[in-house]
């Protein structure tokens, strides 16, 4: 997205930016984080031992985490909430100081990860205070709930790397997750009568017939993508004038075939779903195995594609040619490089990926299509993308923070926090549009973003 | 220059919609031979190289290299056949770093493509130290300076062997002392058998450096010639069409009380240099000042911190009694100032509006164009009939949108509007680039007739022809300082020349005559 | 980014607003509908083409034309000429009323048929009137070379609002009462404009992202309202109390037709005013179409861009009030239209006119109105309005398409940079 300004002609202050540089910003925005830990959190257990009458130093915070891929098999974790808390802000403070003193360089950013984790966890530990938390779950759901937004981040790497803005993640998302329910399930209403059922077993044509309603969906994705590279390459309309359409379209389109055939034929809304499998030996280690190696095909599909996707882009030729067509496409022209073909393979790259992302929602999730089902993650693996930077790994971070909200959102009745949880639930956005101001220093944002490319 | 020669082109021609960019244009390049491409901004000369280096498709023509007939499509087509080309404009990616800018598009990778940056960084580090270039492979290319950036373009094209260099304009953006290394730099690539073609249209540089010269004019080729049997002035008559004498008519300055009064300015860039340097000077009524210097000097940044439109880090400017620095535009131009902006397409106008709002751009919210809120189309309307009429602007009518317009009658749109509001001070930069000669002598006649009427004018700009015609003192800014202050009929344009090259006023008129102010 | 680097990308960036505006403000330079005739032709065109393909689509998703086809190609072709008919033939009818009926209730001077016979035509207006605020916003944004993509949440803020003052003053004349919950939508939704504005112009943040963000943060909002400080004491949903009766707009007492419409052709009206002759809507075009010739005129343009967001989005909050007064007196969490993106359509399909956009709004309302009729009466889902929704604004945006398919002549007013020098 075009973060730069619309008025080129506006002037900042200079020495305001000049004095609050990144280093001293960041610096600052630690404090205040650790100022937060210890005066909401730390200070807030104050009036949960007064509710239990019990002195502060008794409250204890429970974190249930599994121990095995037995589901019961969990772990009890207690921790005295209040020397943890003091712990905690303690430790985001120092980061802090450093950071303000001399900075951290190019590990800031990586700092910025750390101190945001130990505020989430400080959160945790308060809002479970005199409680327990299923800890495992609630990281374990994180990562799920992360999945089509890091994906979506992916989808909108992809493009705008190659200097086409992608708002129409959304819509791809919503139209790969629909063919996917309608490809899915007529391949597992036909594979039993097919050759492949004397080759395979009954769960090996489910398996069969997903995998087809997955390809259909990636297919469906780069459909729309190529529309949007028709319209905004080859008649290089505003790029967000052509995400528009396809989302007007995308939603048109799968609500009208919902409506008409979906409904009606529910044989056809039906494909099942991928099914979470144990990777061998990695998931029998205690507490990470459950977390992390306990999911669907999905899940690991989304780590797979951060590393490719990060190694792809900066260690090899395809990656270069892909960035440079984004930064300065005349520069890329004048070697040689075609940018009109770049563009296009990056644009139909990142509907595949859009496509793949909305299978999630059918055929990893809940194996139904609903009207609208996508509820925004397009938009909001989008968000994820300026959070970080352009990059698979630092957007990765981003979508894990709102996967993470989007998580919590089930346990917080649980938690029974005294902030609304409405509001809760806003700080990612709020988040975002922190980061897109630049307080927390401008991100890389590919210098041709938007921008058509005209050869003459 | 018995061999056959590595380049041939014969008759191109680039028909642009209603311009004929290039007529018929015939070239030849011998080898280890620097040829020069003179002429004037928009005589058709980066339209020539953009088609030998397949930027642009030419309507008609050949181009042979090394006696070969070669078909350039495309840039690739043009590598391949040896050619590689410094644009004017930079082709470098400033988030990439030098060997990621020199390696693409002609990648060494191994398998699965991963790029081998530390070979090609090798490759890099070896042109430059064989070149004499002095460039770091692992930096980033947007934290080295101009100078560096272009040495990086050089090694692109010596990366992929071309043996044909083309430099569009390449002192356009460089100080007196990276202009020198760059042809210090020329010559090395010509010892070891490179051919340069080399665009410009500045007359010192092609004499001083060039083995031969062709002039092009409106997309034509006037004439070839050798710096032996040139003379400059032969050469700038060739350029421009006529004998340069373009002698304003003008009586003696009747200079009045101050009405600019700069001091210590100090402008910083993006890169925390001061672009502009300590400057001061004061600019009386009734006279023109002319700021004279190559671009990129800090003319432009003075221009803005006198106007408004940038900041000032330091100093004061005073403009008729009033601090002026860091004061909006409009407090600054309501207190009667007028300017013509260096880049009129981007600044001066709203190309998409029509005439009519054009003309009222800088007092459309006052009396008559606005009562109270209310926009008075009319009054809007018969203004413009007036102007139109009165600076001859060659438009088909009043709402024609200015962008459809030729540069000259864009350029006397912003004249018409600036020149008729009531004003005691004018900013005049570049007043006449790009433009053709007809509005040039127009607007240089209106130029003095405002000073003549008392205004008091500062004019900038880099051609210095114009600076010597038109001023009655002549500021020459040099790496944002004004390095000397002279009485425009006591200087000759070679020792301004001198000047706005880096030469200091004490070397050029000993101690103590440095200043006439 | 590449400040640093401005000899070798002396360019100003154009922002994708910006290069937008370029490529529309071209062909309408405001004021008069200059030749109006040839301005109308592509967006006819486009409606016109967005319609055959819907009707194709209508075809192609249903069960039997494919019967009809098994049976011979004639069967077919005329199975799918037939659904179409249909299809849009109820449409027409949904959306305007059956002619003959009309004529008929008028020939037998029957008040009560009549009013039954043109309700269809009314409902249409109604359905109209939000998209009329919510397309005049978005192209007050775009004249001013900004991209407001968060009508949606805009539009859920002033409904929020105006509906807030619509149950709290009780005791109000209507004649106060109505335009303070209008007042108090505008500025809602212009304050939900005005923090991208800000944060646009002050540091830079685009616009499109930020609005995007802010209508989930209006939802979460007004979730909360909902389950708390608004919440309708009688009630266990998430769901207001009624508004004042002196707050309902005025309507017709045989139609939900309200004064509605009437508001908002006021507001077209002084949209266009505002724009075209005004000195303010002169800063906002020049800022819109040419940011550094606005600088270097003296305009404010912070002071602009956070105008125009505020201004844009009140309008867009003004469809939110206009839906609460006059049609649902009460607010309900699910208070979702998906207007947002539609009144983008409406502001590019009427060339960001407020004429245009009236016009506009006008055939989509009528469009979306007749196929709920459709969707009765054949069975074609609503949502095909969107599909075509979606053609219409692809044909509009690359009118190339529309010449390629009508082997028009390109008149080069599209959006064809003419530069001079080619030196």
């Amino acid at each position: 997205m075009t973060a730069s300004t619309l008025n080129t002609a506006t002037t900042q202050p200079p020495t305001f930016r000049n004095y609050f540089n990144r280093q001293r910003i960041l610096g600052i925005v630690f404090l205040l984080l650790a100022f937060g830990i210890w005066y909401i959190f730390a200070q807030g257990l104050g009036d949960i031992a007064e509710s239990k009458e019990i002195d502060v130093s008794e409250v204890i915070t429970t974190f249930k985490l599994p121990l095995s891929s037995q589901p019961g098999d969990l772990f009890n974790w207690e921790l005295s909430s209040s020397p943890v808390l003091t712990v905690l802000a303690m430790a985001a403070a120092f980061l802090g100081g450093v950071q303000l003193w001399r900075g951290f360089g190019r590990y800031a950013n990586w700092v910025l990860a750390i101190v945001i984790g130990l505020f989430i966890f400080a959160f945790l530990t308060w809002g479970a205070a005199g409680k327990s938390l299923n800890l495992g779950g609630l990281l374990s759901a994180t990562l799920v709930r992360a999945v089509p937004i890091t994906l979506g981040a992916m989808s909108g790497i992809l493009s705008e790397r190659a200097g086409i803005v992608n708002i129409a993640i959304e819509g791809m998302m919503l139209t790969g997750a629909m063919v996917g329910v309608f490809a899915g399930s007529i391949a597992k209403l036909w594979l039993p009568d097919s050759v492949f059922a004397g080759m395979l077993e009954e769960k090996g044509l489910l398996i069969l017939g997903l995998c087809f309603g997955l390809v259909c969906a990636m297919l469906a994705g780069m459909l729309l993508s190529a529309v949007h590279a028709v319209l905004s390459i080859r008649y290089k309309i505003n790029q967000i004038v052509s995400g528009t359409v396809i989302n007007i379209f995308a939603v048109g389109f799968t609500s009208y075939l919902s409506a008409r055939f979906l409904q009606k034929y529910q044989e056809y809304n039906n494909p099942g779903t991928f099914r979470p499998f144990e990777l061998p030996i990695l998931s029998d280690i205690p507490i990470l195995g459950p977390i992390f190696f306990r999911h669907n095909i999905f899940v690991y599909s989304m780590f797979i594609i951060i590393i490719v996707l990060h190694i792809a882009l900066y260690y090899t030729r395809w990656g270069l040619r892909l960035r440079s067509v984004g930064e300065h496409p005349k520069a890329a022209d004048t070697l040689g490089i075609n940018v009109i073909r770049t563009r296009w393979m990056a644009v139909l790259l990142s509907g595949a990926m859009a496509g793949f992302a909305g299978g999630y929602f059918t055929l990893g999730s809940v194996p139904r299509f609903d009207e609208g089902l996508t509820a925004g993650r397009g938009f909001i693996g989008l968000a994820a993308m300026i959070f970080g930077n352009w990059n698979p790994i630092g957007s990765f971070g981003a979508s894990i923070l709102f996967g993470f909200t989007d998580a919590l959102q089930t346990k917080l009745a649980i938690l029974k926090l005294p902030i609304p949880s409405e509001f809760l639930l806003m700080i990612p956005y709020i988040a975002t549009m922190v980061i897109l101001a630049g307080v927390v220093g401008k991100g890389q944002m590919p210098a041709a973003d938007g921008q058509p490319y005209d050869k003459e | 220059m018995s061999e056959k020669p590595v380049l041939e082109l014969k008759g191109i021609t680039k028909r642009f919609p209603g311009v004929l960019a290039n007529d018929h244009i015939d070239l030849t390049l011998g080898k280890g031979e620097v040829h020069a491409l003179l002429g004037e901004n928009g005589a058709g000369k980066s339209t020539l190289m953009n088609i030998l280096y397949g930027l642009y498709q030419p309507t008609e023509g050949e181009i042979f290299v090394n006696g070969e007939k070669v078909q350039i499509d495309s840039p690739s087509d043009s590598i391949a056949a040896g050619i590689g080309m410094v644009h004017q404009h930079f082709m470098l990616i400033p988030v990439f770093t030098v060997t990621e800018n020199v390696m693409l598009g002609e990648e060494e990778v191994s398998a699965g493509g991963f790029l081998k940056r530390r070979e090609a960084a090798k490759k890099i580090t070896e042109l430059s130290n064989r070149f004499g270039l002095d460039v770091d492979p692992n930096a980033l290319v947007g934290d080295l300076p101009v100078g560096v950036q272009q040495r990086v373009e050089i090694i692109k094209l010596l990366y992929r062997d071309a043996n044909i260099l083309i430099f569009d304009e390449p002192t356009a953006v460089l100080t007196p002392q990276e202009a020198d290394s760059l042809f210090e730099i020329m010559q090395l690539l010509i010892d070891q058998g490179k051919s340069i073609i080399f665009i410009t249209h500045k007359l010192r540089e092609v004499l001083d450096y060039a083995d031969r010269i062709t002039v092009i004019r409106r997309g034509k080729v006037i004439g070839s010639t050798v710096p032996a049997e040139a003379d400059p002035a032969k050469l700038a008559e060739m350029m421009v069409g006529r004998a340069v004498d373009l002698d304003v008519d003008r009586n003696p300055p009747q200079v009045g009380e101050v009405v600019l009064s700069v001091k210590d300015l100090l402008v910083v860039d993006d890169q925390e240099q001061a672009a502009v340097d300590h400057v001061s000077f004061e600019l009386h009524a009734g006279e023109i000042l002319g700021v004279a210097g190559i671009q990129g000097n800090g003319q432009t940044e003075l221009v803005e911190a006198i106007t408004g439109m940038g900041k000032v880090d330091g100093g004061t400017i005073t403009l008729l009694g009033q601090p002026v620095q860091n004061k909006p535009p409009r407090f600054i131009t309501e207190l009667g100032s007028a300017h013509i902006p260096e880049d009129r397409q981007r600044d001066g106008v709203v190309a998409d509006f029509p005439i009519v709002d054009n003309l009222a751009l800088q007092s459309y919210y006052m009396e008559p164009f606005s009562k109270g809120v209310i926009m008075q189309e009319d009054v809007m309307r018969e203004n413009a009939t007036k102007l139109v009429e009165q600076f001859d602007v060659r438009t088909p009518t009043i709402d024609t949108s200015v962008g459809s317009l030729s540069g000259g009658n864009q350029q006397k749109v912003i004249v018409a509007r600036e020149f008729t509001r009531d004003i005691k001070f004018l900013v005049a930069a570049q007043p006449t680039r790009g433009i053709d000669v007809g509005s040039i002598e127009y607007i240089h006649g209106q130029i003095v007739e405002k000073r003549d009427a008392g205004v008091a004018v500062l004019l900038v700009s880099t051609e210095l022809d114009e600076v010597m015609q038109l001023s009655d003192r002549i500021a020459v800014m040099f790496d944002g300082r004004v390095t000397a202050m002279v009485d425009a009929r006591q200087v000759t344009k070679e020792q301004v020349g001198l000047l706005m090259a880096g030469t200091t006023a004490e070397e050029l008129f000993g101690k103590g005559e440095t200043q006439n102010d | 980014m590449t400040d640093n680097n401005k000899s070798s990308e002396p360019q100003p960036k154009p922002d994708s607003g910006q290069t937008l505006i370029d490529e529309l403000n071209k062909t309408m330079d405001g004021g008069v509908w200059q030749n109006s005739l040839r301005s109308a032709l592509y967006p006819i065109l486009a409606v016109f083409t967005g319609l055959v393909i819907g009707g194709i689509f209508i075809a192609l998703t249903t069960e039997e034309v494919y019967a009809a086809f098994r049976e011979s190609i004639f069967a077919g072709l005329g199975e799918s000429w037939r659904t179409i008919a249909v299809a849009y033939r109820a449409l027409f009818v949904g959306a305007i009323g059956n002619p003959a009926e009309i004529a008929a209730a008028i020939g037998a001077a029957d008040w009560v048929a009549f009013q039954d016979a043109i309700d269809p035509f009314l409902e249409s207006l109604v359905t109209s009137t939000p998209l009329i605020f919510a397309g005049l916003g978005v192209a007050l944004g775009f004249r001013t070379g900004l991209f407001n993509i968060g009508a949606e949440g805009q539009l859920f803020i002033g409904a929020t609002t105006a509906t807030w003052v619509g149950y709290t003053f009780t005791g109000l004349p209507a004649i106060i009462h109505i335009p303070l919950a209008l007042l108090a939508g505008f500025i809602g939704g212009g304050l939900w404009g005005y923090i991208p504005g800000w944060l646009k112009a002050k540091t830079g943040g685009h616009e499109v992202i930020n609005t995007i963000m802010m209508n989930f943060i209006a939802i979460r909002l007004v979730e909360w309202l909902l389950r708390t400080r608004m919440q309708d004491p009688e009630s266990q949903n998430p769901i207001s109390p009624f508004i004042a009766d002196s707050a309902f707009l005025p309507s017709l007492p045989f139609s939900r037709f309200h004064i509605g419409f009437f508001i908002a052709l006021i507001f077209a009206w002084l949209t266009w005013w505002y724009l075209f002759r005004t000195k303010w809507g002169f800063t906002l075009r020049t800022v819109g179409t040419n940011p550094n010739a606005a600088r270097y005129a003296g305009m404010n343009i912070v002071r602009a861009t956070v105008t125009a967001m505020f201004l844009s989005g009140g309008l867009a909050g003004l469809a939110g009030a206009n839906e609460i007064l006059g049609l649902n007196h009460r607010l309900v969490a699910s208070f979702t239209s998906g207007i947002g993106f539609d009144s983008i359509a409406l502001a590019l399909l009427g060339k960001n006119h407020p004429v245009g956009v009236v016009l506009a709004a006008i055939l989509f309302g009528t469009l979306r109105n007749g196929a709920t009729q459709m969707q009765l009466d054949a069975g074609i889902p609503i949502d095909i309005i969107s599909i075509v929704q979606a053609l219409v604004l692809a044909f509009i945006a690359a009118p190339a398409i529309v010449r390629t398919i009508y082997r028009l002549r390109d008149t080069g007013d599209d959006g064809q940079l003419v530069t001079n020098s080619w030196g």
